[in-house]
């Protein structure tokens, strides 16, 4: 591939993700967006470079977008984040908002459906405690190819044994074949919607926690830094920020704070949890 | 070092999981089929077992009745790993004892997440 072609869709990453693609990972492009080739007809990267430069086609350069973001997820990835959402966080949830009985939770880049559907399984498990409660959560992603599977809700076999424990796919998941459909109670729990990181999204509302987990490492310094002030702006007081177990606020954000003994999760720096 | 029994007739599929288990950290050994496992568990009892289905002599299924029964037998931890992919087949194996359960084919992200979830990882 041409360099000035690597510099043309770096930058269109970068300006409508937030990806920062260094010439490291420039095989990514090939391996990546091949597939996007040959669905529009090209012969190989150059050519989906003259495309971009000519056509302005917004479906293809949506679709090189999406396939450059998109990244493995799966249920309760890293298991220990979301021990603590049962054991910590919505206990105490529970207590502070005991009046409302309200709460809001923002999954903010949740990619094929797996987080949000783990929390949503986490709070039917606890819904003895929690009747008469209104618990939302929102998930959303850039991609709204991703968003149409996390909606649909089914997963293949190597998918819903990466995290899942056995109890939990027999409970809710309907077997189809070598397919597993999320059962519609769960599903139902969960809002998927469209929505780009590096916009600020006060529209969303507020949350009491937000999970915005291994995505951040993807950004440059100045838009981890944009997107965690935005995210300081939407989370309660007493809320919670999820990052991704290698990442950190040091050195981008002073708007956070960790949580003292619970790795990945971050409050207001004026905060005492 | 944690240990770890493999349980299966086929030789590849012991050779594949061990490969996986020893990058884990475990010290791992191996049977062929639930006589040989369950004769190696009255002398001594594993940490963890990975434990295929069918099998010729004993299957998976009667060894880990026979396992359960065993002096501290409900103490080994137990991932069958198998090819019975039915929902039916996995209540049977949970109502039996089993702590979790690998649908074959499984790669090592698979191992990992489930012996992560039965706490010897």
């Amino acid at each position: 591939m041409r360099i000035e072609n690597f510099e043309l869709l770096s930058t269109l990453l970068k300006q409508r993700s937030g990806l920062v693609l260094t010439k490291d990972k420039a095989y990514l492009l090939e391996t990546r967006l091949m597939p996007v080739a040959r669905k529009y007809n090209l012969a190989n990267l150059d050519q989906i470079c003259d495309a971009v430069r000519t056509r302005q086609d917004s479906a293809m350069i949506a679709d090189i977008t999406d396939v450059m973001m998109s990244c493995g997820t799966h249920f309760f990835r890293d298991k220990k984040p979301f021990d603590l959402f049962s054991t910590k966080v919505l206990p105490r949830l529970r207590a502070a908002r005991a009046d409302t009985k309200k709460i809001r939770l923002w999954c903010a880049a949740c990619s094929s459906g797996q987080e949000p559907y783990s929390l949503a399984m986490l709070i039917k498990e606890a819904q003895e405690t929690l009747g008469g409660w209104q618990i939302e959560i929102l998930a959303t992603d850039l991609s709204e190819g991703i968003l149409a599977k996390a909606k649909a809700g089914i997963y293949s076999q190597f998918e819903v044994q990466r995290g899942l424990p056995i109890r939990m796919l027999i409970k809710y998941f309907r077997q189809n074949g070598d397919k597993w459909h999320m059962d519609s109670g769960i599903r139902s729990m969960v809002d998927f919607k469209p929505f780009n990181l590096l916009e600020h999204p006060r529209a969303l509302g507020q949350f009491d926690v937000i999970l915005c987990r291994n995505v951040l490492t993807y950004f440059d310094q100045p838009t981890k830094a944009k997107t965690l002030s935005h995210m300081s702006d939407v989370l309660a007081k007493d809320g919670i920020l999820y990052l991704g177990l290698s990442e950190t606020v040091r050195g981008v954000s002073e708007e956070f704070k960790p949580v003292p003994d619970m790795r990945g999760l971050y409050q207001h720096a004026d905060a005492d949890l | 070092m944690k240990t770890c029994l493999i349980v299966d007739d086929s030789r590849v599929i012991r050779m594949v999981a061990r490969k996986i288990l020893e990058d884990l950290g475990f010290d791992v050994t191996e049977a062929e089929n639930g006589q040989i496992a369950l004769d190696m568990c009255q002398k001594s009892l594993p940490d963890g077992i990975l434990l295929d289905w069918v099998m010729p002599v004993m299957d998976g299924m009667e060894f880990l009745k026979r396992l359960r029964a065993l002096p501290n037998g409900s103490a080994t931890k137990v991932v069958f790993c198998t090819t019975e992919t039915d929902v039916g087949r996995i209540r049977e194996a949970i109502a039996n004892g089993a702590d979790e359960y690998i649908m074959k084919p499984f790669d090592s992200e698979i191992v990992q997440s489930k012996f992560m979830q039965v706490g010897l990882i």
